[in-house]
């Protein structure tokens, strides 16, 4: 066992890939000798080379577009987008590339590329740096998507992407970089499934679903909901495409009432997904409609009002109170 | 230009001679050794890769012309009668695909765009497999690693970064191995109107900095659908190269023999990681962007009498029978063989087989995937229920 950051979690992931696949390398913008913005890729491009760890070009189309070629040619490459807004540059090799290339070839094909994304707000950020635009992705086939809330998944989730043989999306949640957890670097235990969710904290009276940033928020809600007697299973989604609805639904079935809550706008969002899902699956279970929290319609708001946007523990417990008064 | 480890003397005389150094206004050069006159001329750099082209050579350049571009009447045919959704014509682009399909080597890899059915003839790809995309039944059949020939892309410019990337990564599978395995070079094959796409910016930015063996081949065939080569841009199209630092040529794209000499010398140079070049073969699309397009809306019918002059396949037709190098059995021969192939082309599309839609849940994702499971399994159930009301109906 060791503590350590999900930042530093990600860059011994990395490593970890790097040390054990040859054909595995990094490319982006500024991530080797400044070891990138965050310093996630901090210290690689020493240990691997500059042909291993790619400073790029300044041009997202670009990262993805080449990594595709490498993946044609045998290799495993890991992008690294800078921001979360500045992805779209590269949204129509993502969606009309990458995640069709394994169909369009009839399965003949394999493109296992990674790409990394810093996202979500809560860090007084300036335009673009603060954005989750997972939902884009997630209903774009072909892709999977993939979120880590602690340094023991982010230290296994980002080895077992760069391994799977599928396109994936990995969402870092930025303003969780610097949390502390402890990372088995021997075992990967229940991390070994990068797609399955996991039941971070059991009870009774509802199910709280988030993933990536807000699941730290999410337990902190349910903690405050024992003040007033209530009993709240929270869910770590970790995997957004797929998405593990069996777990979702059978902690539903158990408690009755269901919360989901992601930072990103809850119209066209995953949060609707689980809920219609959920609706199909479990209506009888139901004991309150499915309460989304996330962000409202509109371009993620200027640093100082982002408070007001993001869902926060009060936001939860207002929903938590809305569904419990059913 | 860039480089510096050119053959005694290229890099200069390039610069010379080709369409590299023009400057708006300027007169454009263009490489060209086979002129619409059938008549051989000479060239201080190319001429020298041209008498690598043995008559046999020569006569094969001929027959997969003619080959293609019956094929491509044959193509054209399928689709007035129905047989075919869309039809994309090359027809005037013979030259610029067989005279550069033909000097890649094995190892090396195509990324064409999705007219380079001459490209794909020379690559040894089953043109019926072509035809499939444009019946709707799959959107690339063949096995790309078969004849290192991608699959056609769509979106326009999108494979040349897929190019760039694959150089990187024969750069670094020389790096990685001690085998002897040949060097290798990659082609993108992208036209006039994707030249504005960002993408090839960006796959020229790439390419020049990490110097990959990577070969542009622009095929400036005048018209992007309805808008003419001049509102994509106003300096000749070679000249782009320039600004990212490597060597760019214009090359008479109707003239096989230049174009098969100049490609010829940018493989190499690729190849012996001198870094990419960009060439842009001159020709023109006589016939329309697609099936679906109407060219008598958009340009004059002498733009493209014009052109017709200039013909590929007449000029090495003439060329051919003014130095004794083929008689008319040669001529009737091909022109059977180009008969064989469409008649099998033809019967091959009839017989083309609707897929079942099971084959594309099975290839959305290369792991198991449980939305693909769990939709799969409720198509599945509703379509027995078609099935057990039949039985219930008999």
């Amino acid at each position: 066992m060791a503590t350590m950051t999900i930042a530093k979690a990600i860059n011994e992931g990395l490593r970890a890939s790097l040390t054990s696949n040859p054909k595995s390398l990094l490319m982006g913008e500024d991530i080797g000798h400044l070891g990138g913005v965050y310093r996630v890729t901090d210290g690689l491009i020493k240990e691997f080379g500059d042909e291993r760890v790619v400073d790029t070009p300044l041009a997202e189309s670009g990262i993805v577009g080449t990594a595709i070629g490498l993946a044609l040619r045998g290799y495993s490459p890991v992008c690294e987008i800078q921001f979360d807004g500045f992805v779209y540059p590269a949204f129509n090799q993502i969606t009309t590339q990458l995640a069709k290339i394994h169909s369009r070839s009839l399965g003949k094909l394999t493109v296992p590329v990674v790409i990394r994304i810093p996202y979500g707000g809560g860090i007084g950020s300036i335009e673009h740096h603060s954005e989750s635009p997972e939902a884009l992705f997630a209903h774009t086939a072909g892709l999977r998507i993939i979120s880590p809330s602690n340094a023991h998944d982010a230290y296994w989730m980002i080895q077992k992407a760069i391994e799977c043989q599928d396109p994936v999306i990995f969402f870092e949640p930025k303003r969780r970089y610097w949390l502390k957890g402890e990372v088995d670097v021997e075992n990967a235990g229940l991390s070994e499934d990068p797609f399955k969710a996991h039941v971070v904290r059991e009870g009774t009276d509802a199910t709280i679903v988030a993933y990536g940033p807000l699941v730290p928020v999410a337990l902190a809600a349910a903690n405050a909901a024992t003040e007033d007697g209530r009993s709240i299973e929270v869910i770590d989604l970790r995997s957004i495409s797929p998405l593990d609805f069996d777990t979702v639904e059978a902690s539903v079935k158990k408690t009755g009432r269901l919360i989901v809550a992601h930072e990103a706008p809850t119209f066209g969002g995953i949060g609707g997904e689980i809920a219609a899902r959920i609706s199909e699956r479990a209506f009888l279970h139901l004991e309150a409609p499915v309460i989304r929290v996330g962000g409202f319609h509109m371009p993620y708001p200027v640093a100082k009002v982002e408070e007001d946007y993001l869902p926060d523990i009060d936001k939860i417990l207002e929903a938590l109170d809305r569904s419990l008064a059913y | 230009m860039g480089s510096t480890q050119l053959p005694p003397g290229t890099e200069e005389t390039l610069a010379a001679t080709s369409a590299a150094a023009a400057a708006p206004g300027e007169p454009v050069e263009m490489v060209q050794l086979l002129g619409p006159d059938g008549k051989l001329g000479t060239d201080p750099v190319f001429s020298d890769y041209a008498k690598r082209i043995d008559p046999e050579k020569l006569r094969v350049f001929y027959t997969d012309m003619a080959r293609i571009r019956r094929f491509d009447q044959e193509s054209t045919a399928l689709q007035r009668q129905g047989e075919l959704a869309l039809w994309v014509p090359l027809t005037g682009q013979e030259a610029a695909q067989i005279g550069s399909g033909h000097a890649s080597q094995p190892q090396d890899y195509i990324f064409p765009t999705y007219r380079e059915h001459g490209v794909a003839l020379v690559r040894n790809v089953d043109l019926a497999e072509l035809l499939k995309q444009f019946r709707g039944v799959s959107n690339g059949g063949w096995d790309p690693r078969e004849n290192n020939f991608h699959l056609y892309t769509l979106v326009l410019a999108a494979q040349t970064l897929h190019a760039v990337g694959y150089a990187m990564g024969i750069q670094r599978d020389q790096k990685l191995s001690d085998s002897n395995d040949p060097k290798a070079a990659v082609i993108a094959y992208f036209g006039d109107g994707a030249s504005s796409e960002g993408d090839v910016h960006e796959s020229m930015v790439f390419a020049a900095s990490y110097n990959a063996p990577v070969v542009f081949f622009c095929q400036n065939n005048h018209w992007a659908i309805s808008v003419p080569t001049e509102v994509q841009t106003k300096v000749p199209l070679a000249n782009r190269a320039k600004g990212y630092g490597f060597p760019g040529i214009r090359v008479d794209g109707n003239d096989v023999i230049a174009v098969h000499a100049v490609t010829e010398w940018a493989l190499e140079h690729a190849r012996e990681g001198r870094g990419p070049v960009l060439i842009e073969a001159y020709t023109y699309r006589v016939g329309a962007h697609t099936t679906a397009d109407d060219p008598t809306k958009y340009r004059e019918s002498a733009e493209e009498a014009a052109w017709r002059e200039k013909d590929p396949l007449d000029r090495l037709e003439k060329y051919l029978r003014n130095e004794g190098l083929a008689d008319e059995a040669f001529f009737d021969q091909v022109k059977a063989d180009g008969d064989e192939l469409a008649k099998y082309v033809r019967s091959t599309t009839h017989g083309l087989e609707v897929p079942d839609i099971r084959g594309a849940f099975a290839s959305v994702y290369a792991e198991q995937h449980p939305l693909i499971a769990e939709e799969l399994a409720w198509f599945e159930e509703y379509s027995a229920g078609f099935e057990s009301d039949e039985e219930t109906a008999n």
